[in-house]
């Protein structure tokens, strides 16, 4: 899947520049028998019965099918088979795409897909977070998922679009840092509900307290790309007065461990310290993550699109959708940082002029445009519209989450890499309990502070820490490999547009601009948790000094007093000797605390507050596992 | 041994001073030490006038507070009390004796205070040239080591030892030969014949060597202790006796010859009163297979150790004299040592009748 559309992919608009092959070689519309794990399933929904021509449809070339006929086929034979399929039916077939490849994954994809969107909604509303994640065991590889927050709520006629349309949300159509990036997270989760138990996705929506609070089920017809309300109704009363509800069904598989659903919200726990989350696991253990800050984090800019990361096809597509008339307007109007004089140059570069009609721009000229474009000089996008999390706030989330001795914590300039702006926060949480100082560290990634559990090996950002040179800052690292250390590394990533490596957003792509700026991050973080490193490394060794020290001191007394004692030792003036020896031994101690005054540290500073936000803890910190899917 | 006691007051007071100069330094809240003077090869000189080796002005501070000195410091000043305390009562004791004396376990640890008697003898040196006392004078003796046999009468502890009636071991050379406890008495010896080794020492005994010759013959069984050697200076000195010595062809031999006539690295302090000059190296050489006509077979290989030990001795000064650069030489060239026993090859009381003899007579030596 192309993975930057650009604003001009919009609702009804159809994607005709991509072929799409779907994986498989089937072309029966959505089968309704779908292999999970080896055992046939039978989708009890409403799956499209047949395809229909219809919004979000997509053209495509149905490929042969093998051993059904020898017979050649003709150009009207072969256009009987070809049709159109739905974005939603895509997806079905494709679902890995989107993080419901296995069971294990799917429930730590439907989690994920559910408070990112909470977590947006409360942000944009100004609300701070509180929700509730609820894990139902129904038997072993069913669950019941239950999120609740305090966001806005939905109206009404927003719910089945919301919830029951794939590619359906506000955050596509913008360049703004959010979580979401293309709409479709959580109706993929209905639609793997939908697929694997048949049950349809039940949402509690209540808009404020003088409203009464909406209940509906609907299920999703993949071929019409749109949501089917199953059941509605109003609610008389609701526990909140805003906030939205939303209950899916579906196949999964519950494990600890580190990609899990536990750990997931736990390392959301730590990126977001301004929500409470309150998690009922299946086993029945509830953990609340409690809020470490009381504001939620300064709301991102929305940002015109920089020329420079836009591709021709974007380019011609905005070209089309434009409000503009001349093309001086579109270039100046539409995107950020060209000025009337970058405009004209521009299109001078391009053989156009400034009063040249949008619309009377073709291929070709399209073509020069998007050159010259990238010929011209234009000042890097403003940078304002990123949201870092901020310094002391990552700080307050890691000393709540993992317990250790130092943090640390840096957040570095916004910088651009494709015209796109993005920033990079890191943090090391060094020394942490239960972790073994043999073993790599272990990395916290995050783009627009969700977690990244997946595909680390693939990531940028593990990349850039493997090539960073921790033995300066006192780590030992392997060649080619993580430094080692019983440390949290915390990497934050934030821009309008992750370059995720693919829609399951779990690894960012390898920029050289963004490697650059991850490396920088950590080297920030390195220095600083290295002088704490070299610090600790000093008290440990003076406090084994003084050890030491002690241990001699009080035999050298005794010795010092008996042999400047004058005349042979009897019983009569033993006590006398013994006095000075004690007198003398308390010096010695007194130079032995001097001599070794780094041990001091060791005892009173250095080693961080005890964190009591978490209220069950947790098992240890968990180890990172070799990467595998 | 009241005698002793008396004269080895200004020990229990340079030991006192020792004390007390730490003791103030601590008062005053400050990293005490101690200077101790330096006994390893880059602290020696030797002195030609003399030819004798001496110990040069190099100290090194011991310090309480440094990781690596901490517990040598509080072992010198443990060391020191207990021989304050075998001073303070007049007796003396074996090196042995205070190891034990000084060995505790560390309270609230599992830690000694010494572990093993190669820990506290280093300290005693130590504490020998601090506080500028002899082991002697700190009342402390090493065990028995070496044989006395010959044309003398000794009194030892107030008893009469004659060298002619010792039977086959010989008389057994305390660790202390201070006058006060070792007194010459009659000596009707021309030399005294010095071995290497107990075996050669016994082959020279049974043959009555010392009678025919008349002579005293000592063994150190190996490198000399510090007893024999003060015996031999006291003898040389007093006796007006020369001094052979015969050993085996090896850098080891050499050294040991070394050592008896200029003094050892370790011990240069002792020089002054243990060195004899002018004693003479009678042999192995390494020219006597060819002299003495000895076989190829009882020759044995040089070993590295040995090639590299040769090549040392080659460096110090006291080896310089060009006769002795050519015997080493001629050992490195020839890449064989011998032992005295090869000598036996031509026949078992060869050494006694022919070797040493012709040697003697020929005045065959090495200075």
């Amino acid at each position: 899947m192309k993975k930057r559309p650009g604003k001009a992919l919009k609702k009804g608009k159809r994607m005709q520049q991509d072929k799409i092959e779907p994986a498989s070689a089937e072309s029966a519309p959505a089968s309704k028998t779908l292999k999970t794990r080896g055992k046939p399933v039978i989708a009890k929904g409403r799956v499209a019965e047949a395809p229909a021509a219809g919004d979000g449809a997509v053209e495509i070339a149905a490929p042969k099918r093998r051993g059904s006929s020898h017979v050649p086929q003709t150009a009207e034979s072969l256009a009987k088979k070809q049709r159109e399929i739905s974005v939603s039916e895509f997806f079905a077939k494709n679902r890995h795409l989107l993080g419901f490849d296995n069971p294990k994954r799917a429930l730590m994809t439907a989690v994920k897909e559910a408070v990112d969107n909470s977590l947006d909604a409360c942000e944009e509303a100004g609300t701070l977070p509180d929700l509730l994640i609820e894990l139902r065991m129904i038997h072993e590889e069913r669950f019941r998922m239950i999120v609740e927050d305090n966001g806005p709520g939905i109206v009404k006629a927003q719910v089945p679009k919301i919830f029951g349309k794939l590619l359906y949300g506000s955050k596509f159509h913008t360049m703004k840092q959010s979580r979401g990036q293309q709409g479709i997270g959580i109706s993929a989760a209905g639609l793997y509900a939908q697929i694997t138990t048949g049950q349809p996705v039940r949402i509690e929506t209540r808009t404020g307290a003088k409203k009464q609070a909406y209940q509906c089920e609907l299920t999703l017809d993949t071929a019409k790309n749109q949501a089917e309300i199953v059941a509605e109704k109003d609610l008389p009363e609701w526990h909140k007065d805003h906030g939205t509800r939303v209950e899916i069904e579906f196949e999964g598989k519950y494990e600890k461990g580190r990609r899990s659903v536990d750990e997931y919200l736990r390392e959301t726990a730590i990126a977001n310290p301004h929500v409470t989350l309150t998690y009922l696991s299946p086993m029945g253990e509830k953990t609340v993550y409690e809020r470490q800050v009381q504001t939620n984090p300064e709301p991102p800019k929305e940002i015109k699109p920089h020329p420079y990361g836009v591709e021709l096809g974007t380019l011609m597509k905005m070209m089309r959708s434009t409000g503009e008339k001349k093309m001086q307007g579109f270039l100046c109007n539409d995107f950020s940082r060209v000025s009337t004089g970058v405009g004209h140059e521009i299109l001078t570069a391009a053989g156009l002029t400034p009063n040249t009609w949008v619309q009377s721009v073709g291929p070709k000229e399209a073509e020069a445009l998007y050159k010259a474009i990238n010929a011209t000089k234009i000042m890097a996008p403003p940078t304002n519209c990123i949201s870092p999390i901020g310094e002391d706030r990552i700080l307050a989330g890691l000393k709540a989450t993992v317990k250790a001795k130092c943090y640390v914590a840096t957040t570095r300039r916004p910088s651009v890499y494709r015209g796109n702006p993005f920033l990079l926060e890191a943090a090391i949480a060094w020394d942490c309990e239960g972790m073994d100082s043999d073993d790599p560290v272990t990395l916290f990634r995050y783009a627009n502070r969700v977690p990244l559990l997946y595909q680390q090996s693939a990531c940028a950002i593990t990349q850039a820490a493997i090539d960073t040179s921790w033995k300066n800052y006192g780590l030992s690292q392997p060649r080619g490999s993580l430094p080692i250390g019983p440390a949290v590394v915390f990497i934050h990533f934030a821009s309008v547009w992750v370059p995720f490596t693919s829609e399951s957003k779990d690894a960012i792509a390898n920029y050289p601009e963004v490697e650059k700026e991850i490396k920088l991050a950590l080297q920030d973080v390195g220095r600083k948790i290295g002088s704490f490193i070299r610090q600790q490394a000093n008290a440990e060794r003076d406090a084994k000094r003084r050890q030491i020290f002690e241990k001699y001191a009080a035999i050298l007394a005794t010795s010092l007093a008996r042999i400047t004692h004058r005349g042979q030792i009897r019983k009569t003036n033993e006590k006398a000797i013994q006095g000075k020896a004690a007198k003398i031994n308390y010096w010695l101690q007194k130079i032995a605390k001097r001599e070794s005054a780094a041990a001091d540290r060791l005892v009173k500073g250095a080693i961080q507050e005890v964190h009591e936000a978490v209220h069950v803890v947790e098992d240890a910190v968990p180890k990172d596992k070799p990467e595998g899917q | 041994m009241i005698a002793s006691i008396k004269k080895n007051d200004h020990v229990l007071k340079s030991i006192a001073r020792l004390g007390e100069d730490s003791i103030d330094e601590i008062k005053r809240q400050k990293n005490p030490s101690v200077d101790i003077p330096l006994r390893n090869l880059s602290n020696v000189n030797f002195n030609p006038k003399k030819a004798i080796i001496e110990m040069g002005k190099a100290k090194q501070a011991r310090e309480f507070f440094n990781i690596g000195m901490a517990k040598k410091y509080m072992q010198t000043f443990l060391v020191a009390e207990k021989c304050k305390d075998v001073l303070d009562e007049g007796k003396t004791v074996s090196i042995r004796d205070l190891y034990y004396m000084s060995k505790s376990t560390i309270p609230g640890t599992s830690e000694n205070t010494f572990d093993e008697q190669d820990e506290s003898d280093p300290i005693i040196e130590d504490l020998e040239v601090t506080a500028d006392a002899l082991r002697e004078e700190l009342g402390l003796y090493a065990s028995n080591k070496g044989a006395l046999v010959g044309e003398i009468t000794i009194r030892d502890s107030g008893d009469t030892i004659d060298g002619r009636r010792m039977g086959s071991g010989g008389w057994s050379i305390p660790s202390i030969c201070e006058p006060n406890f070792i007194q010459f008495k009659r000596c009707d010896a021309k030399f005294i014949l010095l071995v290497e080794k107990d075996a050669v020492f016994r082959r020279l005994n049974e043959d009555k060597f010392w009678k025919s010759h008349k002579c005293i013959l000592v063994t150190g069984g190996g490198q000399p202790p510090r007893g024999l050697r003060r015996l031999l200076y006291r003898m040389v000195n007093e006796l007006k006796l020369p001094l052979y010595t015969y050993v085996d062809n090896d850098p080891w031999g050499y050294y040991i010859y070394s050592v008896v006539k200029q003094g050892s690295i370790n011990l240069a302090y002792e020089s002054v009163r243990m060195a004899v000059p002018h004693a003479k190296f009678i042999g192995l050489s390494s020219f006597d297979k060819e002299r003495f006509k000895l076989p190829d077979n009882v020759t044995i290989k040089l070993l590295d150790e040995d090639i590299k030990r040769a090549k040392q001795l080659l460096e110090y000064p006291w080896f310089q004299k060009t006769p002795w650069q050519k015997e080493i030489r001629n050992m490195l060239k020839l890449g064989y040592k011998l032992e005295q026993e090869a000598l036996s090859k031509r026949g078992i009381s060869f050494v006694t009748e022919e070797y040493l003899p012709k040697k003697i007579k020929d005045k065959d030596f090495l200075d």
